[in-house]
């Protein structure tokens, strides 16, 4: 195995579905020990999630799980016994960091909170998701990814003004969570080396959409601009297209051209049709902010009569910055993502064979890579509690009588 | 005086436009001493973004700008914000003494980031060969659009492009539209930023164990791409290409925004388990709906989402977003407003937990940026200041760092190496 960037740091994972998972997986896949602990006969809500192999559902074969778990080792525990809460205390003794993503009150309950952890390992990093973080007014609320957006600001980015807000789809929210955790715990590594303590992570995935991603829309409402930011990139003032979505022959093209020369090229490419010459069509920022769809429909025949691909290869080389969308199945047969070997091939018990995403990026002397599959309901159970923690494998057996793991 | 987690850490940040900053701001965040490398010949772009001043895009350059109007330069606000809390110098690296600077500053630095165009540091003899040379271990990450190897290397994207061949635009829309809409918020770009500021941390992590530094190559494409697990792997599986859904979910119903008194106003609501559908027909007062054959359970609801929808939006439309969330919290059902940025800054979540923070910059006076978006609980971190004059650390760097003398200095401006 190659040596890897965080080869010898050990991390437990006490979470499940998307923002944990993706977080323990990002250490993971360069190098770090990740251990996953499940809830017996359960486990991670992902299981159960899918995508399935020709859509029969099985505990074994989700490909979201698959995927959000691999290179990890995964154990059962139910930490709400006694045994099961020391075991996971034993875990935490000998660790580095600790993933969460439960409501903070569950951890309060369990006995679990930072305050807790503390005592026990005062070196340890604490890593906290939530909807709304450890503090405030909304701690407690209940929350799925749409309501994240809801109050994290992205939906006022998503979707027409003139019909309801859209959601980030697909758990985006999760994935922010997790790396932006990820990242913090990173720091929290780094200040561990200077100060020899632990600390408490608090990540809120509503925070994380209100700063990094929409949190320019504050210093721009703070200016006295716009504030509507669904009507264009940051509330007008850009030139068209600064963002346009238009079809074509077999599919969708995006366009933005900030440059005028970009434009300018465009217009040629297309042969520098007649309508380009009046007026109305020549005052970019009012184009953007007063008649968009116009200007759309007058160029989609254009686009309409030619391939994405024919497209694409077009405006790349003209330096025109326009690209298809590309749908799931453009992604897996690209030629550029294949020559970088973006996907990862696996096999993995119950599930065969399988393509995976790859890497979000490529260290040249601590590649990232996938060692192993995501591992089977309890598939580490006896790694962990014979090898680590010293059980017998005949208290394995009492252990799973009593529910424990 | 504050001791910041990543005190001691020097960064030499070439960043321009929006991710290559954002990600080397989330680092001086954390107290790394961020130095922004620019040179009156080679503005970031960024000066000039925004509402503010488009306009002179489309007849003047930013170099044009920076002789003629300097003052221009320093006043976009949401330039300041991605650069909060760095130094900022002036140095023209395409001139063999100004190359000369920044391979001694790069001497003494841990990091060094970029998003160019591959291609453009190493013609500068910057590249990470040259500098790994010089500084063994130094760690240099390097984004852009589609990668530094492959097919379409050379290839420049903005942000709506990234989230385009993404594979993103392609499942963000309402169902009932043909078009695709995308999210128009820079999403790709900050994709590639916080990974960006993920790989420096780590890399940095591994030089300090080991003394082995290295070079990290990001696509923001894949980056994004990297985020859409479910759908990449229905195909894989299952050959079947992912639609938008709107705000519709495999499994929940309700889900989505629902209108509420008021213009503009929405509120979001999501269930999920039994419990909460029960709990949903008490809390909104109408007990029957329990007992309604259509939404007798999780797959009839699912079924009959349009008529649940509509009997939803009944009752949110005459409650405001904040009437809303506090019946629904209170039965244990997941609501809450839906928010644009103004009333962001004003709710009492983001006031409490120390969201938005307050600076002020020299030229553009009082401003309101995002603050750090997690909280440490025993070295959180600070936004510094706002982001740097043109070249306001030149001294500090030349001579205090580099040891220019005075007069090499005063030399160097005159033949517009530090320029």
């Amino acid at each position: 195995m190659a040596k890897q960037a965080l080869s010898g740091l050990k991390v437990v994972e006490y979470g499940s579905f998307v923002s944990a998972p993706y977080c323990t997986k990002l250490m993971a896949d360069l190098g770090a020990e990740v251990v996953k602990v499940e809830e017996p006969g359960k486990g991670d809500e992902a299981r159960d999630y899918g995508p399935f192999p020709d859509d029969v559902p099985h505990h074994e074969r989700s490909g979201l799980f698959l995927y959000l778990n691999t290179n990890k080792l995964g154990i059962t525990l139910n930490v709400r016994t006694a045994t099961g809460k020391a075991i996971l205390e034993e875990l935490l003794k000998r660790a580095d960091v600790f993933v969460e993503n439960n409501p903070p009150k569950l951890m309060d309950e369990v006995g679990l909170d930072y305050v807790k952890l503390k005592e026990l390992n005062p070196r340890l990093i604490v890593t906290s998701l939530t909807p709304f973080g450890q503090t405030g007014p909304y701690r407690d609320y209940k929350a799925y990814p749409i309501n994240c957006c809801a109050v994290g600001g992205v939906s006022q980015s998503i979707g027409h003004y003139w019909r309801e807000p859209l959601t980030m789809p697909l758990s985006h929210g999760h994935y922010q969570a997790g790396v932006t955790g990820a990242l913090a715990t990173m720091v929290a590594l780094l200040a561990r080396d200077v100060t020899g303590r632990g600390q408490h992570v608090d990540i809120s995935e509503t925070d994380v959409w209100a700063t990094y991603h929409v949190g320019f829309g504050i210093t721009i409402y703070a200016f006295g601009v716009k504030d509507n930011l669904r009507k264009g990139y940051i509330g007008g003032g850009w030139t068209y297209p600064a963002r346009r979505v238009i079809p074509c022959r077999d599919g969708y093209m995006a366009l933005c051209a900030p440059q005028l020369k970009q434009w300018v090229k465009f217009v040629e490419l297309m042969g520098n049709p007649e309508w380009t010459k009046n007026p109305r069509y020549r005052d970019r920022h009012a184009m953007e902010d007063d008649y968009p769809e116009e200007v759309d429909a007058l160029l989609t025949p254009w686009f309409l009569e030619r391939t994405k691909k024919e497209l694409f290869e077009l405006f790349e080389k003209n330096a025109v910055p326009f690209a298809p969308l590309y749908n799931m199945a453009d992604e897996v047969s690209d030629q550029h993502l294949s020559e970088r070997k973006f996907f990862a091939t696996l096999d993995r018990a119950e599930a065969g064979v399988l393509k995976y995403p790859g890497a979000p990026y490529k260290f040249s002397k601590t590649p990232w890579s996938l060692e192993r599959p995501a591992p089977l309901l309890g598939e580490h159970n006896e790694a962990i509690y014979c090898g680590r923690l010293g059980y017998l494998k005949e208290d394995l057996v009492a252990l799973r009588r009593a529910g424990v793991i | 005086m504050a001791w910041y987690p990543l005190q001691g850490y020097r960064v030499v940040d070439f960043g321009s436009a929006w991710a290559g900053p954002q990600m080397a701001h989330i680092v001086a965040d954390m107290g790394a001493e961020v130095i922004k490398v620019e040179s009156r010949n080679r503005i970031d772009y960024g000066r000039l973004g925004g509402a503010a001043s488009a306009k002179d895009l489309l007849t003047k350059t930013p170099e044009a700008i920076a002789a003629t109007a300097p003052d221009r330069l320093e006043l976009n606000p949401v330039f300041h914000l991605l650069n909060r809390g760095k130094k900022g110098i002036t140095v023209d690296f395409t001139k063999p003494k100004g190359a000369d600077l920044i391979r001694e500053l790069i001497k003494r630095s841990d990091v060094v980031a970029d998003n160019f165009t591959p291609g453009v540091l190493d013609k500068h003899g910057l590249g990470y060969e040259s500098l790994a040379a010089i500084k063994p271990d130094i760690i240099v990450v390097s984004l852009c659009f589609a990668g530094h190897t492959g097919l379409l290397k050379g290839t420049r994207g903005y942000a709506p492009i990234i989230t385009a061949l993404g594979g993103l635009d392609s499942v963000v829309g309402y169902p009932d539209e043909s078009i695709p809409c995308g999210p128009r918020f820079a999403y790709g770009d900050h994709v590639a930023a916080t990974h960006g500021a993920l790989a420096i941390l780590i890399a940095l992590i591994h030089r300090n164990r080991t003394g082995e530094g290295q070079y990290i190559d990001i696509s923001e494409w894949e980056a994004t791409t990297s985020l859409l697990g479910e759908p990449l792997m229905e195909y894989i599986m299952n050959g079947r290409i992912q639609k938008p859904r709107g705000n519709r979910d495999p499994i929940m119903a309700p889900h989505g925004y629902y209108p509420c008194r008021g213009e503009g106003q929405w509120v979001s609501i999501a269930v999920k388990t039994e419990e909460e559908w029960q709990n949903f027909c008490q809390a909104i007062g109408n007990p029957t709906l329990a007992g309604d054959e259509r939404f007798a359970d999780r797959y009839s609801r699912l079924l009959n989402q349009d008529a649940l929808d509509k009997l939803v939006g009944q009752w949110t439309a005459s409650y405001t977003p904040y009437e809303v969330t506090e019946i629904l919290q209170k039965s244990g059902v997941a609501a809450a407003p839906f928010m644009i940025s103004k009333e962001q800054y004003h709710d009492p979540h983001f006031r409490e937990r120390g969201i938005f923070v307050e600076v002020n910059h020299p030229k553009s006076g009082h401003e309101v940026f995002y603050g750090i978006p997690w909280k440490l609980s025993d070295t959180p971190g600070e936004v510094r200041s706002s982001g740097p004059l043109l070249g306001q650390d030149n001294e500090y760097v030349f001579k205090e760092l580099l040891g220019l003398s005075q007069e090499d200095f005063e030399h160097l401006v005159e033949e517009k190496v530090i320029f």
